[in-house]
């Protein structure tokens, strides 16, 4: 048994920034700093993580939780940097013919990531009956063609979030043609309907485990390095909540999108507000993001990785290019505002700090929004417009998270959170809490962790209450899993989508628990 | 015209647009095509002019639950075996494949067939647009038999069908799309190219690549070039200000709202769905009405919006624009009108109740 939770850290990889806290058991936040993201990430988090033992006095021994948002995954995908090459099975004949795995993926991602593709007979139809029989011989005949040394396979069956009985059996026969040296993804855990979707997101997941597990074992080395080889580890995944190391080893692709996660959770903490529009304004652009219920709304759409269609869960996010580091220019009569940003150079470039690029932030400065800055700044008409501009396209962007008429609060977070006005349209008032500038970094050290079942079930003679009651106890029972206090799990989300066009009733069920780690 | 790699994709925002809101998402119809395409190489596009009068034209389509159709993806073999049993049965030649329906995925899919099996699609459909039911086809309003229907799925089941009329046709189709795992591919009202040179809505393939080719191509107002392009009205800019939908009997029926935003502002516009955008009302008045087309489109990007996918606070434009001619006759009002869809108004042409209101 590890010892009582005591001091948390908390560290969030941003694009820009790496930010890292300690948190006391009560909350109060201990120590912060910000350095610049390495190129290879896991230094940045070192450094971070240095630099906020040296600054707080605490004792490293009292740090008992490492809570870390990272972008490797991102990166991996972004770069075509360090993806494990994968095989990739579809379960789906003889329909799904038509459209092969990784068909209209770029060339580069696909040579990057696939070693062979196939399709073989089986899966399910939407009211859980068999599609066809498996054909197990084609899937071992497949297994022991595959290179010597590969190290992961993707699965995806028809209808899988409905049954995942085929999926469940080809991971068998991979155990018993290749025992646990080839690592296996399934679909049904990693995304939902939607099967190219759901399969893009499965081979990312495979060809991302590799890297994850590098991550791992770097980033026990570096807490070794600084005295936190005792720390229990946990990974910020992208619904706001934490998942364990061993979870972030076989679900890497759920971390994609933790960044956006982080400061909405960060921000809902800071405020102690659970339902609220949050808006983290950086150098270069800005997330606007709700939070329902303390945690992040999810989006109901698939979204793009990497050029790669796919449609697992992550923040409903509108992101647009606004910044602290926005350049203001004059075209003609007109003044244009970005996208284009000075980014990190904004001490340098900036107006106000005796630069030559007209920034938002000097826009703020000029008509008495923020104050700060080196170089003294007189008001300027473009200024004031371009300021008028951005006020806009935020209020827009607001408006466009909501999903209903009406007022709500907004909290704005992050570096560059001084450029937004205290009055908005749409907006009951707007929240700046202490320690805007490293949200991020809090929402991770604060973590809950949670459990979620995402699945299609026929009624089959059953009420909907107790089709409700069952997967909510299994959502539940993984949250436990993953490190959640039994007696503070809740169900944080609960949706039920009734599928149309089919005249035999099934009903997609939405089900998360969530509750604070064991032992706080 | 070749329906080549960029022409299918510039058709396949056309699909959309046509839809009318409805008619499921292009995107696997245009994936199914594009992966046909590079197998087979590329199919044609003849118009029914330049095809022998007595060689058989085959309406194609899919038939069932857009769920089902993102999920059990086809096989890829069934428009061919379609062709192959009605060529059978005739014991004549299918000269080229006709989409039943251009609006959404459906417009797509005949590219794919043809191009496995190596004949022509012609440039006509049976709606120019999307309507939720079987016989809402110009070919059933032109006095075709719906008979023989001939239906497959991707195990290799094929089903000849006689219904007896255009009801029965729906009747016994869905049955058997359900049958056979939520969908099905499924020919019906086969006719000759001297037939279908009246019978069908013509120049619609041609008419969603220009479409596509208009959006993407437009500088600055991709709605505007939209317009232009199928010579159609803006009924209003703004955003999603309420959305209200529900699923009864299989389909989706609700109702959205769109609030005026720019030079709109002030104003409101309210859509009634079923499946489709069927009713555009401003101030209790109708401003559009089904038969002819109600589209929602991005304002930024002029990419159609589907019922499905309406939500608040999205940026949209809502066009209209005329349907085909045959859809205005008492035939295709008596079929596909607002009286049709339970609605207690007479239809009057989109074009007239803009000058009237102007």
């Amino acid at each position: 048994m590890p010892a009582l939770p005591d001091l948390r850290l908390g560290v969030d990889v941003g694009g820009t920034h790496t930010d890292a806290v300690l948190v006391e058991r009560d909350g109060r936040l201990l120590a912060k700093v910000k350095v610049p993201t390495s190129p290879d990430v896991t230094g940045g988090i070192r450094g971070a993580i240095s630099e906020l033992l040296a600054r707080s006095a605490a004792p490293t021994g009292r740090v008992t939780h490492v809570m870390l948002g990272t972008t490797h995954a991102t990166n991996a995908v972004l770069e075509r940097k360090g993806l494990a090459r994968t095989a990739v099975l579809r379960v789906g004949g003889p329909a799904t013919h038509a459209i092969p795995p990784l068909f209209g993926w770029p060339d580069d991602l696909r040579r990057a990531v696939s070693v062979a593709e196939t399709i073989v007979d089986g899966g399910a139809e939407f009211d859980g009956r068999d599609l066809a029989p498996l054909d197990r011989d084609a899937v071992t005949r497949f297994v022991a063609g595959l290179p010597e040394g590969l190290t992961g396979l993707a699965v995806s069956s028809v209808f899988s979030p409905v049954s995942a009985d085929h999926e469940l059996a080809v991971e068998e026969i991979v155990r018993s043609e290749r025992g646990a040296g080839l690592h296996v993804s399934l679909s049904h855990e990693i995304g939902t309907l939607g099967l190219l979707e759901r399969e893009n997101a499965t081979v990312l997941n495979e060809a991302l485990v590799s890297t994850a597990r590098r991550v791992v074992g770097a980033v026990g080395e570096s807490l070794t390095a600084t005295g936190l080889g005792h720390a229990i580890v946990f990974f910020a995944q992208n619904d706001g909540t934490l998942m364990s190391l061993d979870h972030a080893i076989h679900f890497p692709v759920l971390t994609i999108g933790s960044g956006p996660a982080n400061s909405i959770r960060g921000a809902a903490y800071l405020t102690g507000v659970r339902d609220a529009i949050v808006a983290d304004v950086g150098g270069t652009s800005t997330d606007v993001g709700v939070l329902v219920n303390g945690l992040p709304r999810e989006s109901a759409l698939g979204v793009h990785i990497g050029g790669i269609a796919t449609n697992f869960r992550m923040p409903d996010i509108v992101s647009i290019a606004l910044g602290g580091g926005t350049v203001v220019r004059h075209v003609g009569e007109a003044v244009t505002v970005g996208p284009d940003s000075v980014g990190y150079r904004l001490t340098e470039e900036a107006l106000i700090f005796g630069g030559a690029t007209p920034t938002l932030s000097d826009a703020a400065v000029s008509v008495g929004r923020a104050r700060f800055g080196t170089a003294p700044l007189s008001a300027d008409r473009a200024l004031a417009l371009a300021l008028r501009m951005a006020d806009e396209m935020l209020a827009e962007a607001v408006d466009r998270v909501k999903t209903a008429k009406g007022e709500a609060p907004l909290i704005v977070v992050g570096g560059g959170s001084v450029l937004i006005p205290d009055d908005l349209p749409g907006v009951s008032k707007v929240l700046r809490p202490d320690d805007f500038d490293v949200a991020n970094a809090v929402g991770a050290a604060i973590g809950t962790v949670s459990g979620q079942v995402d699945r299609i079930y026929q009624q089959a003679g059953r009420s909907r209450q107790e089709i409700i009651d069952a997967v909510s106890e299994e959502a539940r029972s993984q949250a436990v899993r993953a490190g959640a206090d039994p007696m503070g799990v809740e169900i944080v989300e609960l949706e039920g989508i009734p599928l149309s066009y089919l005249t035999n009733p099934a009903l997609r069920l939405r089900v998360k628990a969530a509750g604070p780690l064991a032992g706080l | 015209m070749l329906l080549d790699a960029d022409t299918l994709r510039a058709q396949s925002r056309g699909c959309g647009i046509l839809g009318a809101g409805g008619g499921g998402a292009p995107t696997i119809g245009l994936l199914a095509g594009l992966r046909a395409l590079e197998v087979h190489g590329p199919a044609s596009l003849v118009d029914l002019d330049d095809l022998p009068d007595d060689d058989l034209v085959l309406p194609i389509g899919m038939v069932g639950a857009p769920v089902v159709s993102i999920e059990k993806i086809c096989n890829g073999a069934e428009g061919a075996r379609i062709v192959r049993r009605v060529e059978a049965m005739t014991g004549r030649r299918v000269a080229a494949l006709m989409a039943s329906e251009i609006g959404g995925s459906n417009g797509l899919y005949p590219a794919a067939h043809a191009a496995a099996l190596g004949i022509p699609v012609v440039d006509a459909d049976g709606m120019g647009r999307a309507f939720p039911e079987m016989p809402q086809v110009s070919m059933e309003i032109a006095g075709i038999s719906p008979s023989p229907c001939v239906m497959s799925d991707e195990r290799g089941n094929v089903l000849t069908l006689d219904p007896a009329d255009g009801q029965w046709l729906e009747r016994l189709c869905r049955a058997v799309a359900v049958c056979f795992g939520g969908r099905a591919i499924s020919s019906e009202y086969l006719m000759t190219v001297a037939e279908a040179r009246t019978a069908a809505v013509r120049g619609t393939v041609s008419l969603a690549v220009r479409i596509g080719r208009a959006i993407a191509e437009a500088s600055d107002d991709p709605v505007r070039a939209l317009l232009d392009a199928v010579g159609g009205f803006r009924l209003i800019d703004g955003k999603v200000s309420d959305v209200e939908r529900r699923v009864t009997g299989g389909f989706v029926r609700g109702s959205a709202q769109v609030e005026g935003l720019r030079a709109d502002t002030g104003r409101l516009l309210r859509l009634e769905l079923q499946n489709e955008n069927l009713v555009a009302l401003e101030d209790g008045l109708v401003v559009a009405s089904v038969p002819d087309v109600i589209s929602v489109v991005d304002t930024q990007t002029g990419g159609a919006v589907s019922t499905e996918l309406l939500r608040y606070g999205q940026r949209v434009s809502v066009v209209a624009f005329p349907c085909d001619p045959v859809w205005r006759t008492d035939g295709g009002l008596a079929l596909a009108g607002p009286r049709a869809f339970g609605y207690d108004f007479d239809y009057t042409p989109v074009e007239d109740l803009r000058a009237c209101a102007a």
